[in-house]
């Protein structure tokens, strides 16, 4: 059951064509919907059965998330995907834009149709240039077929999609900064309540979902929410894209059942390198927590099983690390790039995360102190859920779980300003 | 209303009110930096997290509605332990610098740190230090200091309507400041320094001047607009330290235009005039005041018994308080004449004859941010009434159409709905054409001889639109602006206005020029009219065309002051005998007067100012006059005495307003003029002057002060107009060109300016360069 929902078209010569598209049942779904003019309820209802979640990171249902929109609601509304893929290990949008753009569009329209959308936004990344070429093309060549327009199908629906280039934030991928991004001012996270559903693009209705998300639509309406859902396992339906990387001699993105072990994964993506011993990986990219091997080798992968073994699932990007890795340059690392990226609107991430980044900066050059550990666990317990949005807890999440993992390992460095192995 | 507890206290608080509202209508303080009831709600610095019940994490006050039976805890474990931490995250970074910092004192920050900062930091790192960048003469930056609470930012956006401050670069590199390297251009842009809760942003003027605890703190009220702002005005030894808004919601909120508070700075001016002199010869001599007090009345005798009292004169600043301007038309009227005027730039009279119509806005200054459509006429609200410009842009941001008709193309910090910019000489015209409009779709009565005079009129769209939303919308007025009143039309602009006004249903009001022109009429600092309106029997002459042998000035300067700048100062130069009542004194005033007598500044005297809403605001003197200064009400009092005239028995500024207040009990106060149909006629087709007033030259005090004249507001003097019109007149930019008006003229560079209507020629007044010119509106030539 692998390359089943998003990569279905890989298998294809040019498989982001819009002809290759069509001879998998491409648009079939969107025109049957709106030449039949199919109950919005009733497609949210599969949605709702085939408990797709939002492949973001945040794992929300998706069918819930659409029925909260004020679909009958006068005036714009708008539909937002969100390709800005800035989570470190994350590599799966990409593959998305770049080998299966139509399926991505035609989600969309759905997704437009169902909460009462006639304008859409593809915010992607800016640094993808072979994916914004691929989507770009695919946008053209839907534009030229009619696929979008006005009056799409003669059903009176009209559809207009964009693609929005981010400027290399990581908070972008935030969706409400994603939102002020669009609209031409400093990407930084909007304080909520009010939801994006309620006041979002421009201050009208906004629904923003994942790439990965609006692209399974598609598939899940022509195949029915049921056959998703056995993909996976209860409240977890379908396939997943999992972005492998680190020390693994097969790096790459793999779509598979949801609930897949960890171990079966990580045969997939060619085992450790070298023969190296596992020694943790963090699943579901930079700001979930950690988890040692002897953990996540018995673990599932999917939303509940991994947030049981006390991680989250997020994007499904999952780092591996062999035995040879230093948790301390990691976390150092880690802590750094959480630094770079607060936006600086809110002040315990802005200072928060820049006194973390110094702080580990100084233990991993070996000028450590006896009270840094406690300092650290302290001050990241201090940003956690004081912030704005969600990015002080995501700088504040790996201190602490590295910390409560690795702790030997952080205070052999302290000691002897040097590494342990 | 909804249920809610704090700390246990039952409360009861409108529906959609943030917890922060609540608590603070309560009297419980939760510690805040970000949050200010002007601003939006940025919920950025998370000092005000708080636990309420049934939320598992701690959340921002102001940004949380209540809700019906919401428990609060402000003074909780887990709301103190994130009130903690905030502060702790707060104060790594900032350089607690508190001893040399100018906020040390009166800042949110140092307070705060107080009751939730620790006395031991944890932080060991770097601290974040920033360069500091020149934002103007008003503003002086220390960034170094700043906790990012985005309070300027959100004022320039939503309240001074301009993106001069904002943040760039993330995380701890995120920084305040201008986009692009250039000074914050504002005329409200000082308001940042109150709002910023640390010493990021402070006074430059005040700059290291003092410590707040060391202030007293006097009300007043503010002396360069019709608006009346209520300030504070700190002093120190008998020094003015400051000037500081005082909220009232009803005039100024908490706002203060750069004017009202940079003003002062000019009080300690080398030029201030400190003790009485006389002219003897060609020498000035200093004298002690009952010489000078005599010097003057004799003086003024020697003229009335030459010519007559008709040959007597007084020219009264229109910032003037209402006791001074009272007790110098008192004195005047004593004297024999009746002429005494305020309205110094205004060119056109000739309504006199029946006109009783006060000055006033026609509706209250918080009024101006409901209405729902209004026009503006020769109006540069944003410059000459900051606070009503403000009123205005929220009603504007509210959907309101504001319409403007001026001969410059002004900047508005709003949409305007319809703009119409045409020379001087056509405003009428397009005027009459928003009337022809009025007359076809109204169904009201048509004044006598209207219909005639627009017979010839052509309409445009943009007329029908100005007319149309007047017509269309609920709350509305026309109002006559500050550089209108100095047109030569104004008889005719008004007849017009008020036809308009009447029309549409709006109120008609008029912005006008200095602190107290109502007031002024008030007190019968008018030729035509005696105290609260008492008829006189005048020949309707201009007063500074009466061949006038003695005059006597209280805070004026005649070339500066007044609409005609070099026939005033002839008047003034040719008179026998001048007695000059000022706080400065210039070397045109020693060359022109006979007696000068030193009198107390704004913040030195007593006295009354109403605005153009008719409030009676009075104030205290906030310190003594300098040096052998005395306030004006009191130097006129002994005047009128010396000059043996009775009911100069005053013995405070009170009794001489009450006097006058008991007086203006019965009048009933009308911005509405009786009709009197204008004729279009044809208007001269040669260059026209437009003499538009600068912001920072309006008075003598704002003309000495030093931080305002160092702004972009201060226009240079120079010839201004379009390219076209340059061509025309053979002139090119850059070029120095004479400008000629009847028998004077300046030599002045020329600058191309695409926005001055065609045929015009702008010419600021009021600066000492442009002072030998003649008539701020009217016919000019250029020459090389």
């Amino acid at each position: 059951m692998t390359n089943e929902v998003c990569f279905r078209t890989l298998h294809l010569d040019k498989p982001w064509t819009l002809e290759n598209y069509r001879s998998l049942g491409g648009y079939e779904v969107i025109k049957k919907i709106l030449t039949e003019k199919t109950p919005v309820n009733d497609l949210i209802e599969q949605l709702k059965i085939s408990a797709l979640r939002g492949r973001g990171g945040a794992g929300f249902p998706t069918g819930l998330k659409w029925s909260f929109m004020p679909r009958n609601a006068e005036g714009q509304k708008y539909i937002i995907c969100n390709s800005d893929e800035g989570e470190p290990g994350t590599c799966k949008d990409r593959d998305i834009l770049r080998y299966n753009p139509h399926q991505l569009i035609e989600g969309m329209m759905i997704a437009g149709y169902c909460i009462g959308a006639s304008k859409g936004y593809n915010y992607i990344r800016g640094e993808f240039s072979e994916p914004i070429k691929h989507f770009e093309a695919a946008l053209e060549e839907a534009r030229a077929e009619g696929l979008l327009g006005s009056n799409i199908f003669g059903s009176g629906f009209d559809f207009d999609l964009n693609a929005h280039y981010g400027g290399g934030a990581y908070v972008c991928g935030e969706e409400t900064a994603l939102l002020e991004s669009i609209e031409g001012k400093k990407g930084q996270p909007r304080f909520k309540p009010p939801f994006p559903a309620g006041f979002g693009l421009y201050g009208r209705p906004t629904t923003i979902n994942n790439t990965e998300t609006l692209a399974s639509v598609p598939v899940i309406l022509a195949k029915g929410g049921q056959w998703f859902l056995d993909i996976g396992k209860p409240n977890n339906g379908g396939t997943k894209l999992f972005s492998v990387s680190g020390h693994v001699n097969k790096p790459g993105n793999f779509e598979v059942p949801m609930g897949i072990p960890f171990a079966e994964l990580l045969e997939m993506a060619g085992g450790v390198r070298n023969g190296h011993k596992l020694k943790a990986v963090i699943p579901g990219g930079s700001s979930t927590p950690i988890l040692p091997a002897e953990i996540i080798m018995q673990t599932d992968m999917d939303y509940d099983s991994i947030s049981k073994a006390g991680s989250m699932l997020g994007a499904g990007s999952v780092i591996v690390m062999d035995e040879t890795t230093c948790m301390v340059k990691v976390l150092a690392r880690l802590s750094h790039f959480y630094a770079e990226e607060s936006c600086g609107q809110c002040t315990p991430c802005r200072e928060g995360t820049g006194w973390l980044a110094k702080v580990m900066h100084r233990i991993e050059h070996g000028q450590g102190r006896e009270e840094d550990l406690a300092l650290l666990d302290d001050v990241a317990g201090r940003i956690r859920g004081r912030t704005i949005c969600a990015l002080g807890d995501a700088a504040a999440m790996p201190v602490q779980s590295f910390i409560k993992h690795y702790r030997e390992e952080f205070q052999y460095h302290i000691e002897h300003g040097k590494c342990m192995v | 209303m909804v249920n809610i507890e704090i700390n246990g206290k039952k409360l009861q608080v409108p529906q959609g009110s943030m917890v922060i509202e609540a608590a603070d209508s309560a009297g419980m303080t939760i510690p805040r930096f970000c949050y200010h009831r002007k601003l939006s709600v940025a919920a950025n610095c998370r000092m005000c997290l708080v636990d309420i019940e049934k939320m598992p994490k701690p959340v921002p006050a102001c940004a949380t509605p209540v809700t019906d039976g919401m428990k609060i805890l402000t003074h909780s474990a887990k709301a103190l332990d994130a009130q903690k931490s905030v502060m702790e995250f707060l104060l790594i970074n900032h350089p607690l610098d508190c001893p040399i910092c100018d906020q040390g004192g009166e800042c949110e920050l140092q307070d705060i740190a107080l009751g939730f900062g620790s006395d031991k930091g944890r932080y060991q790192e770097f601290k974040r230090v920033l360069r500091d960048k020149d934002i103007g003469p008003l503003i002086s930056t220390e960034m170094t200091r700043c906790i990012h609470c985005t309070r300027c930012i959100r004022f320039g956006q939503e309240i001074a309507g301009v993106m001069e401050l904002g943040a760039t670069g993330r995380g701890e590199h995120m920084r305040i400041g201008t986009y692009v390297e250039r000074a914050v251009n504002s005329e409200m842009s000082g308001n940042v320094i109150d709002l910023c809760p640390v010493g990021a942003l402070t006074s430059k003027p005040y700059h290291y001047h003092g410590r707040s605890w060391e202030n007293t703190v006097i009300d007043s009220i503010a002396s360069h607009d019709c608006i009346g702002s209520n300030i504070h005005i700190e002093v120190r030894r008998n020094q003015v330290m400051r000037v500081l808004p005082r909220d009232n919601d009803s005039i100024n909120e908490c706002w203060l235009s750069d004017r009202d508070r940079f003003s002062y700075t000019a009080l300690d001016s080398d030029e201030r005039l400190t003790q009485p002199m006389i002219k003897q010869g060609d020498d000035w001599k200093v004298v002690d005041w009952p010489t000078a007090l005599n010097y003057a009345v004799d003086g003024l005798k020697a003229v009335i018994n030459k010519y007559d009292a008709k040959h007597l004169g007084a020219l009264v600043s229109p910032s003037s308080t209402l006791e001074e301007m009272y007790l110098l038309q008192k004195l005047m009227r004593g004297l024999g004449c009746d002429n005494i005027e305020h309205r110094l730039r205004q060119q056109d009279f000739s309504s006199d004859a029946a006109d009783s119509a006060y000055p006033l806005l026609g509706l209250p200054v918080a009024e101006l941010e409901n209405l729902d459509a209004a026009l503006l006429i020769g109006s540069c609200i944003r410059k000459d009434q900051p606070i009503a410009a403000h009123r205005l842009r929220k009603a504007a941001m509210r959907g309101a159409s504001i319409m403007a008709i001026n001969a410059l193309d002004y900047d508005f910090n709003f949409p305007l709905a319809e703009t119409l910019v045409v020379s001087p000489a056509d405003m009428l015209g397009s005027l009459a054409a928003i009337c022809k409009v009025l007359l076809e779709t109204g169904n009201g009565e048509t004044p006598a001889g209207l219909s005639a005079m627009l017979a010839t009129v052509e309409v445009n769209d943009t007329h029908r639109a100005v007319a149309q939303h007047l017509q269309s919308a609920e709350k509305t007025a026309v109002l006559i602006g500050t550089q209108a009143m100095s047109q030569n039309e104004l008889t005719d602009i008004r007849a017009l206005a008020g036809f308009i006004a009447e029309s549409t249903d709006a109120s008609l009001g008029y912005l006008s020029e200095g602190a107290n022109a109502v007031g002024a009429w008030l007190a019968g600092a008018v030729p035509h009219q005696g105290p609260a309106g008492a008829a006189v029997d005048n020949d309707r002459t201009a007063v500074l065309d009466k061949h006038l042998m003695a005059c006597v000035l209280l805070n004026v300067e005649p070339e500066l002051d007044c609409a005609n700048a070099s026939a005033a100062h002839d008047v003034v130069r040719h008179a026998e005998f001048v007695v000059n009542m000022s706080s400065y004194v210039s070397e045109n005033m020693k060359a022109s007067a006979d007696v000068l007598l030193p009198i107390a500044a704004f913040t030195e005297t007593s006295g009354t100012f109403v605005n153009g809403v008719g409030d009676w605001q009075s104030f205290k003197g906030s310190c003594v006059p300098v040096a052998e200064a005395r306030p004006a009400w009191k130097v006129l009092r002994v005047l009128g005495n010396l000059s043996e005239l009775d009911g100069f028995e005053y013995m405070s500024s009170e009794e001489v307003r009450d006097e006058l207040k008991i007086l203006c009990n019965d009048i009933e106060l009308s911005t509405r003029s009786p009709w009197r149909c204008p004729s279009l006629g044809s208007r001269d087709a040669g260059l026209q002057r437009i003499g538009h007033l600068p912001m920072y030259a309006v008075d003598m005090l704002v003309r000495r002060a030093r931080p305002l004249q160092d702004t972009c507001d201060a226009i240079a003097a120079a010839i201004y107009l379009n390219s076209e019109t340059a061509l025309r007149a053979g002139v090119a930019d850059g070029e120095q060109v004479q400008a000629v008006q009847e028998s004077c003229s300046v030599s002045l560079p020329l600058v191309i300016d695409e926005s001055i209507p065609d045929n015009c020629v702008m010419i600021p007044v009021a600066l000492e360069e442009t002072s030998a010119l003649g008539a701020a509106y009217g016919a000019i030539e250029l020459r090389k």
